[in-house]
């Protein structure tokens, strides 16, 4: 990666230089002012960088290899699902009836796009196992938001009013928030020894005021990359009290075409298409978050949602915006939702088709418990211990305890070594449950000849710690930037380039 | 793999699951298909859309018609923009976290406020997320909305409000243009703030300096939306008072895409720093001195802070962004200002034209940069089918979210719709409003229910 001094596109521009070239305006030529009053005018135009195409091609093809990415390397991040993002799925993303279609184009004449929506809702709903699907939300954290104010209006629908939101300690940190941006408040469940729900404080919360319990968020398999033996029992817990269960889908590429979150007792699941359905990363988004749901909720979901309607005059099926939902939360966003996200999922969706979904599960599973085990097998099982001692799903938690108390190397040390050997490391420090947390999540699309270098690396890191611990303590040295002052830019924050 | 792990099979590691609740049986979905094969069904959807590059779109209503430049495209698919995750290391991180510094300098530059994140999800949830922040930082509930704002940013806003527990009042428009003195009747010392948009949903170019006297009187935050092509000319929000303004990113790089993919974008006074949503890079130094970016502020966010975060948003729009910071260095100072000009005039003759066709009049006067509203003396379905079959979409309908401007056309103009397109706008327009007046009389005799004409589709 590149070790030159960071300019930026800014820092390379030179008055009077430029790219664009606009078409002529065709029409009369008249002063600005004589348009619009020179009260609302701006004085003189923003500061953007005055810079030749060559120019800009090249910085921005500079940056690019100052940055690490899927497409060069494993990506084992908890939590992420950092698969393959085939190829394919952006060329019919990129189709000009996709991409230069109008969002309020007449529904009439957008009966394909509407129609992907309608196979894309269907095919979702039976992957999760529930009946309705909303695409609207934008990402992961938007669904949850979508789907407290579901159960919002399903209890005020009832006429009650609920206050409380359960979480498990483990629980990703968009929980917690979208219970407070959705008005409610959050308590915390704790875990149990086998890394699951710990069932009598969950009784116990729930008993502490069963009628001020709204709903309770969960991830199954857990963050720990585990499975709720005891979500049958939890779903009747909720249900009896008059809550909703919610499912966050961040760690459904474990368990698709095996189990169902429906079939499990939830009420409304969202999923993150940016990870178990292949939509890049993009380096922080674009995502989405549909959000599937039971019968008892459809009737709340967000408007508009896409519907087929019956044929009319011998004409259709016809595919249609459904606005006319008196009992909806409303919108959550503009329009329709990320539909390019939509095309890319669809195209992947496709391109595997049932017997591959589940093969990917499948996959994913073997690849996380292969790599715990190879892991164990060395100086990992000593300093780097999983968590919680059992198979695990997509992905598993370590503990660099050990590590720390023994060599006094951080789980961050590791981490930065880790980058010095071409890796990406594993989501650290969370879950917050476990101390000095290493999350690994390899994925179904890597070779088991990946897994076992990342292995190698691993215990290439520890057998240098045991000797020299410093120099995992300094790392890593062969990126473009060494460790970085974080704090400051945090209490001085510098968020924009100055100009005098 | 299996003999490593201690198994027989994969079906072992799955006995975690209690068997009642295994599928026992294949996914109801089709059977995988070939690349091929996947390209053809998605081509064939594709090819029942009326898309813009078959149709000449003049509709705009928050996403333009733009064109993008090949630049974008051909930066936004490097593997490198494309398939990282969120920088949460930065050492491997450097090439995207700058790009999000120099969009953050670059939406300063435009909004004229110091302080951006590196974008949110869109325009209409960014509003919501601006009445969030004014929550915390006034400690009030009630929001003052124009009706000038985007309706989908007022119904989202709305829908946010229920959970967050907030009061909105809407203020009516007068003239094209946010009625000041029934703003200024609205705030109070109970509002957290006073939300306008400008241009406004109709084109109109609000006097946000004027309106936004209400909110500083009373301590309200004031929150201007705003179109981001524009602000090459128009005089930025933060110039006008503005503590917030955001808005739709997609008319910056972004391909219309149906509605999305696109991004917010989140600017504010230097006061909000600590409250401000979302992700933000800032300038530091490595061990060494080395010039280099971080996420800052981060104790801000629901990783760090959980139920305590300013905002529940994680992952957002970031290569969206990159596309907005690339076609901003394309176009460059004097491009961005000159595309501005071009759409102001190409605009003015547009409004000119088809003021002058019969049947059609001006819905409002007030100075328009790139949009405008007109009223049709037909009805506005049957007029936007005639003009489809010659090609041309010609606006969006305000009938559905502005009854009160039912039979009116909004009309928005990119630097893509040229004189000639224009000209062949009005003349669609003049036969179809001519052949919708006949109709409008044979209805009015009749009483024939809407959508009979369903099953004309161009």
């Amino acid at each position: 990666m590149q070790r030159e001094r960071a300019t930026t596109i800014y820092e390379k521009s030179k008055a009077g230089r430029r790219a664009a070239v606009l078409p002529e305006a065709g029409v009369p030529e008249a002063p600005i002012e004589e348009l619009i009053p020179a009260n609302l005018l701006r004085a003189a135009p923003p500061n953007l960088p005055e810079v030749a195409e060559p120019e800009i091609v090249r910085h921005y093809n500079r940056l690019s290899r100052r940055n690490f990415d899927l497409d060069s390397g494993f990506y084992p991040l908890g939590s992420c699902t950092m698969k393959h993002n085939p190829r394919l799925n952006e060329r019919v993303a990129a189709l000009p009836g996709h991409a230069r279609l109008h969002p309020a184009q007449d529904p009439r004449r957008a009966q394909g796009a509407l129609e992907l929506m309608y196979l894309l809702q269907a095919s979702l709903a039976e992957i999760c196992g529930l009946p309705r699907v909303s695409l609207q939300p934008s990402a992961g954290s938007h669904g949850e938001l979508a789907g407290l104010l579901l159960t919002h209006a399903y209890h005020a629908d009832r006429g009650e009013v609920r206050t409380k939101v359960l979480a498990p300690d483990t629980s990703h940190g968009t929980n917690p928030a979208s219970v407070t941006m959705a008005g409610y408040e959050v308590v915390k469940v704790a875990t149990n020894q086998r890394g699951g729900v710990d069932m009598d404080d969950l009784r116990a919360r729930i008993e502490e005021d069963p009628d001020q319990i709204a709903c309770l968020m969960l991830t199954n398999p857990n963050t720990l990359g585990l499975f709720d033996e005891n979500i049958e029992e939890i779903a009747a817990l909720i249900h009896a009290a008059g809550g909703t269960l919610y499912y966050d889908g961040a760690n459904l590429n474990a368990i698709m075409g095996r189990t169902r979150p429906g079939d499990m007792g939830f009420d409304i699941v969202h999923l993150n298409l940016h990870k178990s359905f292949s939509q890049p990363h993009g380096g922080g988004g674009p995502g989405a978050g549909p959000i599937a749901v039971s019968e008892r909720i459809e009737p709340f979901l967000p408007r508009p949602q896409v519907i087929r309607r019956a044929a009319i005059n011998g004409h259709g099926p016809r595919f249609d915006l459904d606005f006319d939902r008196p009992k909806s939360i409303g919108r959550l966003r503009g329009f329709q939702g990320n539909f390019g996200v939509f095309v890319r999922s669809y195209a992947y969706i496709l391109s595997l088709g049932a017997d591959g979904l589940a093969e990917a599960s499948e996959t994913a599973v073997l690849n996380a418990n292969y790599l715990k085990a190879r892991l164990a097998a060395g100086r990992a099982g000593e300093r780097l211990p999983i968590a919680f001692d059992r198979h695990c799903m997509h992905e598993f938690v370590l503990s660099g305890r050990p590590l720390k108390n023994d060599l006094g190397l951080a789980t961050l040390d590791l981490a930065k070594r880790l980058l010095d050997f071409g890796f990406h490391p594993p989501t650290v420090y969370f879950p917050l449950l476990v101390e000095e947390a290493l999350m690994v999540e390899p994925t179904e699309t890597e070779t088991k000849e990946s897994l076992d270098a990342f292995a190698a690396a691993i215990e290439e890191i520890l057998t240098e710690a045991e000797t020299d611990p410093e120099i995992a303590k300094h790392a890593p040295y062969s990126t473009p930037v060494r460790r970085l002052d974080e704090v400051r830019a945090t209490r001085k924050p510098v968020v924009r380039q100055p100009f005098d | 793999m299996l003999a490593a792990i201690g198994v027989d099979s994969v079906d072992e590691l799955f006995e975690q699951i209690p068997g009642p609740l295994r599928l026992g049986r294949p996914l109801e979905l089709p059977a995988g298909m070939s690349e091929a094969e996947v390209y053809e069904r998605l081509a064939a959807l594709a090819a029942r859309n009326a898309d813009a590059e078959g149709q000449v779109c003049f509709v705009g209503a928050g996403m333009y018609d733009h064109y993008v430049p090949a630049i974008v495209d051909a930066i936004a698919s490097r593997s490198e923009f494309l398939t990282p995750y969120t920088p949460y290391q930065p050492e491997i991180s450097q090439g995207g976290l700058q790009v999000m510094f120099e969009f953050q300098t670059a939406m300063s530059e435009l909004t004229g406020l110091p302080v951006s994140n590196a974008g949110l999800y869109e325009g209409p949830s960014s509003v919501a997320s601006a009445g969030y922040l004014a929550m915390g930082a006034t400690k009030r509930r009630k929001f003052v909305v124009s009706r000038g704002v985007h309706p989908h940013s007022r119904e989202t806003l709305a829908t946010y409000s229920v959970g967050y527990g907030a009061e909105v009042v809407e203020v009516g428009l007068a003239g094209g243009v946010t009625d000041a003195a029934a703003l200024a009747a609205a705030v109070d010392g109970e509002t957290a703030a006073v939300i306008l948009q400008s241009p406004n949903f109709l084109g109109a170019v609000e006097d946000v300096e004027a309106l936004g006297a209400a909110a500083k009187e009373h301590g309200a935050l004031l929150v201007v939306a705003c179109d981001p092509m524009t602000l090459g000319i128009l005089k930025p929000p933060g110039e006008c008072g503005a503590d917030i303004a955001l808005g739709e990113g997609q008319p910056l790089g972004n391909r219309l895409d149906f509605g999305g993919p696109s991004f917010g974008f989140f600017c504010a006074t230097a006061a909000q720093i600590r409250r401000m949503p979302g992700r933000i890079a800032g300038e530091t130094e490595d061990v060494d001195g080395r010039r280099g970016f971080v996420l800052a502020l981060q104790t801000r966010e629901q990783h760090i802070r959980r139920e305590k975060a300013t905002n529940n948003i994680c992952t957002a729009q970031a290569l969206n962004a990159l596309g907005a910071m690339v076609h901003l260095a394309w176009l460059g100072r004097e491009g961005f200002r000159e595309l501005g000009e071009l759409l102001v005039r190409r605009t003015a003759y547009a409004r000119e034209r088809l003021a002058a066709v019969e049947g059609v009049e001006l819905l409002h006067d007030a100075p328009v940069v790139r949009e405008f509203a007109v009223r049709l003396d037909a009805p506005v379905d049957r007029v936007l089918d005639r003009v489809a079959e010659r090609g041309i979409a010609a606006g969006y309908a305000l009938g559905r979210e502005y009854p009160e401007y039912e039979g009116a056309l909004l009309v928005a103009i990119t630097e893509r719709r040229t004189r000639e397109q224009i000209d062949a706008l009005a003349e669609a327009l003049e036969a179809a409003v001519a052949a919708g007046r006949g109709a409008k009389l044979a209805d009015s005799a009749s009483k024939a229910p809407r959508g009979a004409t369903e099953g004309a589709v161009a």
